[in-house]
């Protein structure tokens, strides 16, 4: 190994290398956070996993991103500093508290990160989170690099008890899966959360006390707006050429790579925008570009300030920027000069088979979506490793909305076929996604009386996202043993007997087919546990003990 | 200003994550600014995975810019012929000879071997069933193949020991360390002069240290 003298760059720096997700975990923790929630989702899951590693700091992966960020306004209401963190679809999901804890503030400074995922490597949409933070009056900053993700991180705890308001950071897959340099710094030491202090008409969102928390709310985003000129997270960075750069997150580093002298006002605080700042920019440079990816965010609001700005007829609504993306249309709107040395990109001359991901070799999923396919059966889907069951060899599944959805849309089309239903719909789940947002789905079935045939594909861990455990598993995030949810007892909450409840082993074809055909045919409610641990888990598992 | 671009391909399981994570220290312990960039989640089911590497003096987008790949390296013999928007004339490819056919397709599409030739001017192909036999273990092979990238490059080597030593798993440096050096010695990057690569120049000579 290296022997490590004076002067050696790994000992005088305290600089590492860091993914923007383990970044925003840092600065959390340098900042002093007591508590970390959420729920697992690409691009997200990394930055609860870092800070779990961080003693001082209590984690938990939550049952899902509502509860997440409830047991986030709890901790923050007894002076703890906490952050939520989710991916941007899990916003949706607690969208219900976010809104309101917007009204309500904050004691311990509260951090919730979207993270993003423009392109939708791992989505089923790709939905701009920005907007969140105008629909719920809540402003948001969004770093543009690991360094950026650690500091950004730091600074919206400090700004988030100075303003009394829950503070967004949105990340995109391009900073969560990034890794750069990062400087790093200490723990502050952040004493212990003062506790829970009763104060009614502060926390209490009854109508009355939410009409006057209404105003605060206004006044409030109305000061942040009005200092954002002055934040230091925005800055202009001059530049020559008459054309400026509005811009945020990763899109800034693709600006200053295509355009290296052009003029930039880069957004730290991208809600609410600094409008003296645009402005003073604006009248600096000749044409002022908006490049932002998805929505129309920067632009829209810009031009209702009455600022002449450019954006959208340029870049497209769908997908990520790049470097050559941020310029190519510039070039061909003749706003700038063409560059020699650009060279059409050489095809080959044999066709490439496409390699899509596919269920593991091995996978105990395998079985249950070889026979649906067998059987013909229509097809509710959710959200998982299992969602390949779609793609072929196996073409087993009819739709994928979101997290529980199986359960719900099954009912829907039971309800809508009426007599002409004929059992044959069945309603596939992972173990994770059930306990997220399947059990509710479940019990409207109870409750409306429905037929519905679940099936609960339990390998034993959150597969997709890279094995965190869930409240079926008898795990927590520390590794510590858990209580484990009984399906059993839950399929007798929900009135489903004896005959209609059953669990299988995965990796038995036999089992499994008898169980559908039997259970396919009887009325009622009905639930089917197919049990078979995740391939790649028991590999890790094997790796670990050896 | 001179930036190096390495994008690294391969099929989810065989240790491009590994492999990447190792370079990008590397060039860290080297004195560069360095980037990374990369897809997880869906990708790492038998799917085509990349990590985009980028160092230098400053590095600003962690995205490798169209055309602009200095080196691409590849753990399967197809993989690099879905990337070559990011590929010119002077890319240099470095890539495994291993053949894996994606689910569902049967036979390994013929002449992609004389393909990768064609399009990319300097190239070496490792023989893997070779180079297998010389290194501890198969679970190996992604340091070795990182190795023969390495001869290329004008990284110093105990940039790439530091590298090696905190990025792969306990206990198994030994083994990662001599597949490293034994790849190292097969590579084409080795016997040329290292400024006709072109790419690092004399801004690449690693500062001294201890």
């Amino acid at each position: 190994m290296l022997a490590h003298g004076s002067g050696c760059t790994i000992c005088v720096m305290k600089r590492q290398l860091l993914s923007g997700n383990e970044a925003i975990a840092r600065g959390a923790w340098e900042a002093g956070v007591h508590v970390g929630t959420g729920y697992p989702g690409t691009p997200s899951t990394e930055i609860l996993e870092a800070l779990k590693d961080y003693p001082e700091v209590y984690t938990e992966w939550s049952v899902n991103e509502k509860v997440a960020l409830e047991v986030g306004i709890g901790a923050s209401l007894a002076g703890g500093r906490t952050l939520v963190t989710m991916k941007h679809v899990g916003v949706n999901v607690a969208a219900d508290p976010l809104f309101t804890i917007s009204y309500i503030g904050v004691k311990g400074g509260l951090v919730i990160v979207s993270a993003d995922d423009p392109a939708m490597h791992s989505s089923q949409n790709e939905q701009d989170n920005r907007n969140y933070a105008h629909a719920a009056r809540m402003p948001m900053l969004e770093p543009a690099d690991s360094q950026e993700a650690r500091d950004f991180t730091r600074i919206a705890f400090e700004l988030s008890e100075k303003y009394d308001v829950p503070f967004l950071l949105r990340s995109t897959t391009r900073i969560s899966h990034a890794r750069s340099i990062v400087s790093v710094a200490e723990r502050a030491a952040p004493g212990r959360p003062a506790g829970f202090y009763r104060n009614i008409r502060k926390f209490v969102m009854i109508p009355a006390y939410a009409r006057l928390r209404h105003v605060a709310v206004e006044e409030r985003m109305e000061a942040i707006a009005r200092d954002a000129d002055e934040l230091s997270l925005n800055r202009i960075e001059e530049g020559s050429g008459g054309i400026g750069f509005v811009t945020s997150g990763v899109v800034y580093q693709y600006v200053r790579e295509a355009f290296p002298d052009a003029p930039i006002l880069k957004l730290g605080m991208v809600y609410p925008l600094p409008e003296n700042l645009i402005r003073t920019f604006a009248k600096s440079v000749e044409t002022v570009v908006v490049a932002e990816e998805l929505d129309s965010f920067f632009e829209s609001r810009i031009r209702a300030m009455g600022i002449p700005v450019r954006g959208k007829e340029f870049y497209p609504r769908l997908g990520e920027l790049s470097p050559g993306r941020v310029r190519a249309p510039l070039v061909r709107a003749g706003l700038i000069p063409a560059t020699d040395g650009g060279e059409a990109p050489t095809a080959p001359a044999i066709t490439v088979p496409p390699r899509p991901p596919a269920l593991c070799p091995g996978c105990p999923h395998r079985t249950v979506f070889g026979l649906l396919h067998e059987l013909g059966m229509k097809v509710t889907g959710d959200i998982g490793c299992y969602t390949l069951g779609a793609l072929p060899p196996f073409s087993a599944m009819d739709t994928c909305v979101d997290m529980g959805a199986s359960i719900g849309v099954a009912q829907g089309i039971e309800v809508a076929e009426g007599d002409a239903y004929k059992r044959d719909t069945v309603a596939v789940i992972g173990d994770s996604t059930f306990a997220h947002s399947g059990i509710t789905g479940l019990i409207n079935a109870a409750y409306n009386g429905r037929e519905s045939f679940v099936i609960v594909l339990d390998n034993g861990t959150t597969a997709m996202t890279g094995m965190q455990p869930n409240p079926f598993s008898g795990t927590r995030i520390s590794g510590e043993g858990a209580f484990a949810l009984d399906y059993g007892k839950l399929a007798e909450a929900v009135g489903i007997d004896r005959e209609r409840f059953r669990t299988v082993d995965a990796y038995s074809k036999e089992e499994v087919e008898r169980a559908v055909r039997e259970l396919a045919t009887l009325d009622k409610l009905k639930l089917l546990v197919v049990k078979g641990p995740c391939v790649i888990l028991r590999r890790k598992q094997k790796k670990e003990a050896s | 200003m001179t930036v190096s671009n390495i994008l690294m391909v391969g099929v989810g399981g065989q240790g491009i994550i590994l492999a990447s994570n190792i370079f990008t220290a590397a060039t860290m312990y080297a004195g560069f600014d360095t980037k990374k960039s990369e897809i997880h989640g869906m990708s790492q089911r038998g799917g085509s995975v990349f990590s985009h590497i980028r160092y230098g003096q400053e590095v600003f987008s962690p995205v490798i810019p169209e055309g602009g790949a200095h080196f691409v390296f590849s753990l399967e013999l197809m993989e690099p012929l879905r990337w070559l928007d990011f590929v010119n004339r002077e890319t240099v490819l470095v890539s495994s000879d291993k053949r894996i056919n994606p689910a569902n397709v049967d036979t390994y599409p013929d002449g992609v071997a004389a393909e990768l030739k064609r399009i990319f001017s300097t190239i070496q192909i490792v023989d893997v069933k070779k180079l297998q036999s010389k290194i501890a273990s198969a679970t190996f092979l992604n340091v070795a193949l990182l190795g023969v990238l390495s001869g290329f490059l004008d990284l110093p080597l105990p940039a790439w020991e530091t590298a090696i030593g905190e990025t792969v798993p306990r206990g198994t440096f030994d083994k990662n360390w001599s597949a490293f050096t034994h790849g190292r010695t097969l590579s084409d990057g080795a016997t040329e002069k290292r400024s006709d690569t072109g790419v690092i120049g004399d801004k690449g000579r690693a500062p001294d240290r201890g």
